[in-house]
């Protein structure tokens, strides 16, 4: 396989592996107050991702880092013209990481209320924004000659990009409610199963009409097509094993509906990695916007020691804070 | 102002806010992890108090470090395109390999220290911290590797026709001498902070409360806090001398810059204080040591150290007209604060430790006053270092390679530059003043009654309350 083709694939999997993991702590924390309706539940809530939202969040840091350095002119092209979308996605980081920390530093509940809608605002911002930057990547976006963004604020704001933001809105949520279904015990569990199955026909719904656009718009192939339809096929499995509750079931869905989507999404793009959409010359490619070999040879070896050990101790970290939890653990 | 300028005063701002965290979480990352192993060593509880209690000023802090951090990496896109472009295949690199070898070691096993004190055995618990701890002194390599590269360019080659920066010998990238002497330096620095932490919280409940009341741990705080400076103090003086030596070498302007000194001189007299015109080049008054300049530069109390005005037309000849010099009461001042700020902290941390010398109790008001402004002098003298670091490179980006002119982005408006660099110093300005409050609370409130945690996972444990929880 080309190095470049290699990289493709593993940025990929960082983006998989950030959109079905921080896709349901995003979910999370936008449910924070529909699920938790006193403070205590609101805790419940926010100690299921406890352990485990930092370690989710260094998943786009890592593609972000990766991007930079396997194919630079990629990374530069994309940060410096989705500027202003990126710099709500970085605010909203920003305040909700500190949000999880801070919120339960002291006991004013007017504290703990700010924190509460910081942490909601906080998810809500990157689960939008993220699908909005997304559809841009697959559709293209216009690039000069040299590779430079020349549209503005509103060519990122078209209505397929807006209904990508949408999808994943969505589908966070959705992955959200089951994460939590599987996570609590009590009353938060039943409202979580509840809310699940409520939203689950219209995310379906949604994101099926944006893989469907997506599709008009780059042009079907097969392969893709499969892919996105192992997505939908996911999601349905999922929001049927939560109709009967199995939650391990659902959560597994939902997660695998997320994975297969984004990766359709690659699928779609390659072997661009940003379409032009003034001239498909001006497109940036695996191979113009990359790094050189050795760079790329240098950065394989790095990723296939570190990454599985990656996934390894995080599954670990999984593993470890397994358990339920419920009002009953929360200390005074 | 341009789009440049804004995206110059953003860089600065962001990156020595993210540096005011960065040095307390690396430093306490690893005086908390030995407190621990002191407790599981030695049973005494008194470790698993100061554990706990400074585990929890490191998380308040750690938390913003994490945060402010991914402004830095993506920063590097949005304003500075043209940089990145440049200089992706070499600088993309090291910065990869923190996430993927450091970063996702230190946030996942904080998580798993945090949450898992009452999940994990204690061995697998305590081996958490240090994990973090590791993950924290890798990340920092890696930076330095990455931010001594654009200081002093080894390993690659100029692809003209690509326009680029190549990358051809890893190895000479992360083992830049520049590199090797940074770390050293930036890692006493942050042990500097954390020990004046532990100094400064130790004393003001020495001092505050009645003698009878005082809780013996506080001693081991102080003296754990005034031991650890006293030793970075040391590495600080030996790598910052090599660090000089090496500067001098590599980057000379910035030696110059950082003393003022105009014409090439042997012996070089260092300058411990000057009244003059701003920008260095006629004294008033001046405090001199003779022949310290050459000593730290080059070794030699009688060495030649090269002057602005000398190397401004060597550089004209090989870079072509414009100005190479870096703004003069910057780096000269930056650097006097650096160094005298460092010292200082030392010194009332050793005042502090004589002060409760064979079980004695400082009382001194005047110790208090020093104690309560101490963590602030080596988060400045740290700051200094790197306003020294990054003026004095300038106009450079990257050394000799590209211009600080060149790296912006150019399809970014000014508009742009200007939102984001107010909605973020804005933000952090906010930020700020909640985490100070909080520390102060914390620090305030004292050691937290400990009862050790209970053996982990046995069934019945159902509805016992998590023992760390948000």
């Amino acid at each position: 396989m080309e190095l470049t083709t290699f990289w493709f694939i593993a940025i990929a999997i960082l983006f998989i592996g950030y959109f079905v993991l921080e896709g349901f702590d995003f979910g999370v924390g936008i449910l924070l107050p529909v699920l938790g309706r006193d403070d205590r539940e609101r805790r419940v809530v926010i100690n299921t991702i406890g352990p485990v939202w930092d370690g989710n969040e260094v998943w786009v840091i890592a593609a972000g880092g990766a991007m930079f350095a396997a194919f630079p002119e990629w990374y530069a092209t994309v940060f410096s013209g989705f500027y202003l979308p990126l710099l709500l996605i970085l605010a909203a980081l920003i305040v909700r990481g500190v949000a999880f920390e801070y919120r339960g530093k002291r006991h004013e509940a007017q504290w703990r209320a700010r924190w509460d809608k910081t942490i909601v605002v906080g998810s809500l911002l990157p689960a939008v924004l993220w699908g909005i930057a997304f559809a841009n990547i697959v559709r293209g976006v216009p690039l000069d000659a040299s590779g430079e963004f020349v549209g503005n604020l509103w060519t990122l704001l078209s209505p397929y990009a807006l209904l990508g933001g949408l999808t994943t809105l969505a589908l966070f949520v959705l992955h959200g409610a089951v994460f939590l279904a599987l996570k609590t015990t009590g009353e938060v569990r039943d409202r979580a199963n509840r809310l699940a199955r409520r939203v689950g026909p219209a995310t379906a719904a949604i994101a099926v009409g944006f893989l469907g656009w997506t599709l008009a718009e780059v042009g079907a192939d097969l392969a893709t097509g499969v892919v996105m339809a192992a997505a939908a096929a996911a999601l349905l499995g999922g929001l049927a094993a939560n109709r009967v509750r199995r939650e391990g079931w659902a959560f597994t869905g939902t997660a695998a509906a997320i994975g297969l989507a984004v990766t359709a999404l690659f699928l779609a793009l390659f072997p661009n990695v940003l379409p032009s959409t003034l001239d498909p010359a001006h497109s940036l490619t695996t191979t113009n916007a990359a790094s050189t070999p050795y760079t790329l040879g240098i950065m394989t070896w790095v990723a296939l020691i570190f990454l599985p050990l990656v996934m390894g101790y995080q599954a670990w970290s999984y593993w470890v804070f397994r358990k339920r939890i419920g009002v009953s653990n929360i200390p005074a | 102002m341009d789009a440049l300028e804004l995206a110059r005063w953003q860089f600065g701002v962001t990156t020595v806010y993210h540096f005011l965290f960065v040095p307390l979480t690396i430093g306490l990352v690893f005086l908390v992890a030995g407190l621990q192993t002191a407790w599981h060593r030695t049973g005494n509880e008194k470790w698993l108090r100061l554990t706990k209690l400074f585990g929890k000023l490191f998380l308040i802090n750690f938390a913003m470090g994490v945060v402010t951090g991914i402004v830095q990496e993506f920063q590097f896109g949005m304003n500075w395109s043209s940089y990145s472009r440049f200089v992706g295949d070499v600088f993309g690199a090291p910065l990869a390999i923190e996430a993927l070898l450091a970063f996702f070691l230190e946030s996942t096993f904080i998580g798993l220290w945090l949450f898992g004190w009452d999940r994990l055995p204690r061995r697998v618990h305590l081996a958490c911290i240090w994990a973090a701890a590791v993950g924290t002194a890798l990340s920092a390599y890696f930076i330095l590797a990455a931010n001594s590269w654009m200081q002093n360019p080894v390993g690659f080659r100029i692809n003209e026709q690509a326009g680029r920066a190549e990358l051809t010998d890893i190895g000479a990238v992360l083992t830049n001498p520049v590199a090797l002497v940074t770390y050293p330096h930036v890692l006493a620095g942050c042990f500097l902070v954390s020990g004046a932490v532990l100094v400064a919280v130790a004393l003001w409940h020495l001092i505050r409360r009645p003698a009878a009341d005082t809780d013996p741990a506080w001693r081991s705080a102080l003296r754990l806090g005034a031991i650890t400076a006293a030793v970075a103090s040391v590495v600080l003086v030996v790598s910052g001398d090599i660090q000089a030596k090496v500067m001098t070498e590599t980057q000379p302007m910035k030696m110059a810059a950082a003393e003022a000194l105009f014409e090439t001189e042997s012996p070089a007299s260092f300058s411990l204080f000057t009244v003059g015109t701003l920008d260095g080049s006629e004294e008033v008054f001046s405090l001199r040591v003779p022949g310290l300049l050459s000593w730290l530069a080059t070794g030699d109390p009688h060495g030649e150290v090269e002057g602005v005005t000398d190397i401004q037309v060597s550089y004209e000849e090989m870079f072509g007209p414009g100005s190479y010099a870096p703004n003069l009461p910057v780096t000269y001042w930056s650097f006097r604060l650096m160094i005298g700020l460092g010292a200082l902290t030392v010194l009332i941390s050793l005042w502090a430790l004589w002060a409760q010398r064979r079980g004695r109790t400082p009382t001194s008001r005047w110790l208090l006053r020093a104690g309560l402004v101490l963590p602030l002098l080596p988060l400045a003298a740290n700051s200094f270092g790197w306003i020294l670091r990054e003026m004095g490179r300038q106009p450079w980006v990257v050394f000799g390679e590209m211009r600080t002119a060149d790296g912006v982005s150019p399809a970014v408006s000014v508009g742009e530059v200007a939102t984001s660099f107010a909605a973020f110093t804005l933000l952090y300005g906010v930020l700020a003043v909640i985490e100070v409050k909080l520390l102060l609370k914390y620090a305030k409130q004292g050691l937290p009654e400990v009862s050790p945690p209970p053996e982990p996972d046995s069934e019945d444990d159902q509805d016992r309350a998590l023992d760390f929880a948000y």
